[in-house]
């Protein structure tokens, strides 16, 4: 899917320093939009497959990944700004998840008004957790010892979800049911409400980072830290309120998604590597890439399942990673190192 | 780049820790020491605790290993489950559908592991993939291992291989009754070698090259080093060593299955005891694994019989984990080198 757009790595001077993106880059993500438009007409026509199960997959893997792209956007946003990779964005989706669990089977609460109130909880986490384990590390510019330390957070946020609610599933129950029709393919209410939700926050996030002047400073402060500190910017509040944010974001995506999937504390583990996988994608740090490497990759898992059921599709999206990883390692929307 | 210019010449008197002739030989000989010691624990300790100890021999050969790239390489990797894996199934594989011995299974498989960790090496540092970036990268690809094996009918899916049994010992077929010795000396034989080689590795020159490039690429490379081929060479070592813990735990506990060799639980069973004990030292991994190994054990054991204020825990799953999860967050905040590492710098000075 890739090929189209990136070079044979031989003709690539070996410095990465001097390395350069093409200068193009507007043509770039436009060329990605064509090719996955271009693959997927070819599975319409040359696929072999009944087209509606294929509209169903694309409506399905675009609402799926409208959500991927919202726990993307909270780990593109730590990385740009940090240069911290939060390995614990999947636990973290977890622990959004059981905690608008909890509102709703002990509060009865309604699952959307406990995913709002989740926000702030969830905000404050993530607040906690730079101010109190991450802040010195990020400061000393220690690249590894942040992994190391949110490896542990995700073990510890899993394992003792998993001594609170046992590893039994759990379900919320819908306020939302039903579904409707759209060219043949099936749409339930929850997953559309989902997507919005998703495309919303990210578009709000888009408008605070370029707007506010706190969004300036967060802006600032990933651009150039040291700068942005001499200015009078303090950069470990700034530090703290991204990393908050990110967790409200993984909010905001696991009260989304609760009402269709079943809960168990290892729900979230796969979505650090595909958030990972969709950073990477899309490019570190831009949110932006985020949105449409969430969509692409939604596509990629639900269309390819129609070829390798099971984990097969999986494979896939790893595919579509490592071409990313050795062909264009900034991604589509990122900047040359 | 300013920095390089106005830093002191570093200086060097005789009883710098860096001239180690006399150290080595001290390390050496501790080494020789503790595995004598080590090896006649089995004649003190009861089935039950001897179990506890293979599995932490498991977790040191692992540590040991992921500590080559990764504490003296500095290249961190996420991601050793991919190496593991590869042992364990080519062992499985081998005996189960060829009858081939373990021994033999255990060289195939160092050698798959090896190539397969310097292919993906290569293809990471050819692009400069640094710190995080290099992490989650094999990381993916230890992802990557366990769905193809899952989708592979050849390596039997899901499923897993059983370990054929035998009946009668065969040093051949490195099968033994149930709580013999010799599952215990057989790993501490390859953890020894694995720390002998360690000691002799990192005072080679090879060894003190890709330390050289850990601490500062750019002077290493000015300086002539083939910074690419030390740290594939540090590389190389690493996964072939890793994957005989994989060879190993197929032959212990008779059967292996893709979660079991591939999962990402075994990557961080290689990255915590490292972490714990003391990355870049020699004998933090092993410090790590007697700490990480027996903690399960010793958790069930306070559970089984509570103190009253820990009552509530009776009876929950996952606070072993829980509680190493929380030691390796306190030891990389407040230990960063580790309690072997902090302790040795402690007497040292």
């Amino acid at each position: 899917m890739t090929d189209t757009t990136t070079s044979p790595p031989e003709t690539q001077p070996d410095d990465g320093k001097t390395r350069s993106g093409r200068p193009s880059l507007p043509l770039l993500p436009l060329g990605i939009v064509g090719a996955v438009v271009v693959a997927l007409l070819l599975v319409y026509t040359v696929g072999g497959k009944d087209s509606g199960l294929v509209t169903q997959s694309i409506v399905t893997g675009l609402l799926l990944g409208g959500v991927y792209a919202l726990v993307s956007v909270g780990l593109t946003l730590i990385f740009g700004v940090l240069g911290i990779v939060n390995f614990a964005q999947g636990a973290m989706l977890t622990l959004a998840m059981y905690l608008v669990y909890q509102m709703v089977d002990a509060g009865g609460i309604p699952v959307y008004v406990a995913t709002l109130l989740a926000i702030p909880v969830m905000f404050l986490f993530g607040v906690l957790v730079q101010a109190a384990l991450l802040n010195k590390l990020t400061m000393a510019d220690n690249e590894e010892g942040p992994l190391l330390v949110t490896l542990g957070l995700s073990l510890l946020i899993v394992n003792v979800l998993l001594m609170i609610f046992g590893g039994r599933p759990k379900r919320v129950p819908s306020s939302v049911e039903g579904s409707f029709e759209v060219l043949d393919a099936i749409v339930s209410w929850e997953r559309l409400i989902a997507f919005a939700g998703a495309l919303l926050v990210a578009g709000a996030l888009t408008l605070i980072l370029r707007g506010t002047s706190f969004g300036l400073s967060i802006r600032a402060v990933s651009a150039n830290t040291q700068g942005a500190s001499l200015v009078g910017i303090d950069v470990r509040r700034i530090y703290a309120m991204t990393f908050g944010i990110g967790s409200a974001c993984v909010a905001v995506a696991g009260g989304l998604m609760v009402p269709f999937l079943s809960l168990t504390p290892t729900v979230g583990e796969q979505f650090t590597i595909l958030a990972f996988v969709i950073v990477v994608l899309g490019g570190l740090g831009s949110v932006k890439g985020a949105v449409v490497g969430g969509l692409v990759i939604g596509l990629v898992q639900t269309v390819g399942a129609l070829y390798l059921p099971g984990t097969g599709s999986l494979i896939l999206v790893f595919a579509v990673f490592v071409l990313v990883l050795f062909f264009r390692p900034q991604g589509i929307f990122g900047v040359k190192q | 780049m300013t920095a390089l210019t106005t830093e002191r010449a570093p200086s060097v008197s005789s009883d710098d820790p860096r001239l180690k002739d006399r150290s080595t030989a001290r390390t050496y000989l501790a080494l020789v020491v503790l595995l004598a010691v080590a090896a006649v624990l089995p004649f003190v300790l009861d089935e039950q605790t001897e179990t506890v100890a293979v599995r932490t021999l498991i977790f040191a050969i692992m540590a040991v290993g992921w500590n080559l790239m990764s504490g003296y390489g500095g290249m961190f990797s996420f991601g050793h489950a991919a190496f593991f894996g590869i042992g364990a199934y080519t062992d499985a594989y081998l005996l189960v559908e060829h009858g081939i011995s373990p021994w033999i299974a255990m060289v195939v498989g160092a050698s798959i592991s090896a190539a397969a960790g310097t292919l993906i090496a290569f293809l990471c540092l050819r692009y400069r993939l640094a710190g995080a970036y290099f992490a989650l990268a094999t990381f993916a690809f230890a992802q990557v291992f366990l769905l193809v094996v899952q989708n592979l009918d050849f390596l039997r899916r899901t499923e897993g291989f059983n370990v054929p049994l035998l009946t009668e010992n065969s040093w051949w077929m490195l099968q033994f009754e149930q709580g013999s010795h010799f599952y215990y000396w057989i790993p501490l034989a390859i953890l020894g070698a694995g720390l002998l080689g360690t000691v002799a590795y990192v005072n080679s020159r090879s060894g003190q090259y890709v330390q050289a490039v850990r601490d500062d690429e750019v002077a290493a490379a000015s300086l002539g080093i083939n910074v690419m081929r030390v740290r594939l060479v540090a590389v190389a070592i690493s996964c072939a060593f890793t994957s005989l813990a994989g060879a190993f735990y197929t032959q212990y506990y008779f059967f292996v299955g893709p979660e079991q060799a591939f999962g990402s639980a075994v990557s961080v069973n290689a990255i915590v005891p490292a972490v714990i004990g003391g990355i870049g030292t020699v004998f933090g991994p092993v410090v790590g694994a007697m700490v990480v190994g027996p903690l399960s054990e010793w958790i069930a054991t306070v559970l089984r019989e509570p103190p009253p204020f820990l009552e509530f825990l009776q009876g929950v799953t996952g606070l072993d984990v829980a509680v190493y999860a929380a030691l390796l967050i306190l030891i990389v905040l407040f230990m960063p080198k580790g309690i072997y590492g902090t302790l040795r710098d402690r007497f040292r000075s």
